[in-house]
């Protein structure tokens, strides 16, 4: 039996980096749903530049900023004598800015989807902005919200690139799937890239399946 | 009931402008504020509501100011105690119609209605004939049942005053009639006075106690039934809401007046 160590870690690091970006995900989506401010359509284009981005350069960038010499990783490093890089941590952090935009524009697609009558009839019925958002945005948006969380779930377990660059390829560490197979390969040992290689794709099929059939139910449901 | 609106808006979109100066007051129970598209109509009843902030002005209902400028007055929508049908009725899709119409009894984060709020949805549903579709959704329903549950909604609460935008044209005509024939009764037995929003003469001949006619962001005529009492000398209302709907006048006025004559 093939050590299956490296997909334990792959789950989870995409379930935080997931848990992550959906919190901050839906918050920006909310915001630049709801609002029209200055620089909102910068703040769009900057939300999603790690989906067109190659991987290799958002990982230089979160070193950049999170590495012990970097803006906020000094700042980590000095205080508390924390550093993410060469952590799963720091995979957490990787797998979040990579699978971000997905959720971040599922999300947005969502909630301005929700017709603003809506909303507008809850206030006038008696709710308040937060009960508007938690009775009647979050239900009527749920669909979009779990299909772009289940991309955004995939993504972050397929991560290559940015993984390597903030949390390099540890065995037993930091080696998630994705790196266990390039290494598996590399060694000629195909008995653990097969097994790898099937699971994943198994996962990833299941989860865009799912992704499909709740998009459809939304189209055609109530 | 007394309605009293003076407010000032100025919409922009792109290189378009759209100005509302509108200002007028109405006595009766029953108001209609009637309109081309684009009258400015929608956005007035929308500032009674609280759906929009006017510039400038003031807005009071039954004496209470919802809005004043000059006071700082402006009381969020959830606080104004105003009913409102919206056009294609906003019922939630994804709640029943029991859920629909117990929303505004449950504003707490509690998931069940209590007791005795149930007790009063059921007792609404049944005095709008609509208690078997307690479970079904929005979705479920024909066009007259939705309005039946979205007036239940609206009135639970027993509101100050109930604003109606365009609250027929969703139906067919045969349903219309019907639904103008309980709309009266509803206001009947809720005492609730009505703020309609139309561009169909037979609603101003129905609800129109006091017209208001909106053109352009304006008000550009207000009269009360008591002075189109004479249709026929061809100055009245009538001839200027609808020229071509002379034929019917009679047996529509006869029904209009019956029913203003019933409070």
């Amino acid at each position: 039996m093939p050590d299956l160590t490296p997909l334990w870690l792959t789950l989870r690091v995409a379930f935080f980096a997931t848990l992550l970006a959906f919190v901050f995900g839906v918050a920006f989506a909310w915001l630049t749903a709801r609002f029209t401010f200055w620089g909102r359509d910068f703040l769009d284009a900057f939300l999603t530049l790690p989906l067109v981005m190659p991987p290799t350069v958002l990982g230089y960038y979160l070193i950049v900023v999170w590495g012990r010499n970097g803006w906020l990783g000094s700042w980590l490093y000095a205080h508390f004598g924390l550093s993410l890089m060469f952590t799963w941590q720091g995979a957490v952090l990787a797998a979040t800015v990579v699978s971000f935009p997905l959720l971040f524009k599922s999300a947005r697609a969502a909630f301005e989807g929700v017709a603003a009558e809506y909303e507008q009839a809850a206030r006038i019925l008696g709710d308040n902005e937060l009960q508007v958002f938690f009775r009647i945005t979050l239900p009527l948006a749920a669909r979009g919200l779990l299909a772009g969380t289940m991309l955004a779930f995939a993504r972050a377990m397929g991560d290559f690139g940015a993984t390597l660059m903030v949390a390099g390829n540890i065995e037993g560490k930091t080696q998630t799937a994705a790196m266990a197979v390039f290494d598996a390969v590399q060694a000629g040992d195909y008995t653990l890239a097969n097994t790898l290689v099937a699971i994943m794709s198994v996962v990833c099929i299941t989860i865009l399946v799912m992704t499909n059939k709740l998009a459809n139910k939304g189209r055609g449901g109530r | 009931m007394r309605l009293e609106v003076d407010i000032k808006k100025t919409l922009h979109s792109g290189e378009r402008r759209f100005e509302l100066a509108a200002a007028f007051s109405s006595r009766d129970d029953l108001t209609v504020i009637f309109g081309a598209s684009g009258s400015g109509k929608s956005l007035t009843i929308q500032a009674i509501a609280g759906l929009v902030t006017p510039e400038q002005g003031r807005i009071t209902v039954g004496g209470e100011a919802l809005f004043d400028e000059q006071h700082g007055i402006n009381l969020p929508a959830r606080k104004r105690g105003v009913g409102y049908l919206f056009q294609d009725y906003a019922l939630f899709p994804h709640l029943t119609v029991r859920e629909n119409i117990g929303y505004p009894l449950k504003n707490g984060w509690h998931f069940s209605l209590f007791p005795e709020d149930r007790a009063e949805v059921a007792e609404i549903m049944a005095s709008f004939e609509i208690s078997h579709l307690a479970a079904s959704y929005p979705a479920e329903l024909s066009g007259g049942q939705k309005q039946r549950v979205a007036l239940a909604r609206a009135m639970i609460k027993k509101p100050a005053i109930l604003l109606l935008d365009e609250p027929f044209s969703a139906l067919d005509s045969m349903l219309r009639h019907r639904m103008r024939m309980e709309l009266l009764e509803i206001r009947q037995r809720f005492g609730v006075p009505l703020v309609v929003i139309t561009h169909d003469p037979a609603d101003v001949e129905v609800f129109g106690d006091t017209l208001v006619v909106f053109a352009n962001g304006k008000v550009e005529e207000i009269s009360s039934r008591k002075e189109f009492a004479a249709p026929e000398d061809g100055s009245g209302w009538r001839t200027k809401v609808c020229p071509r709907a002379q034929w019917k006048k009679g047996s529509l006025a006869a029904h209009g007046f019956a029913m203003a004559s019933v409070d």
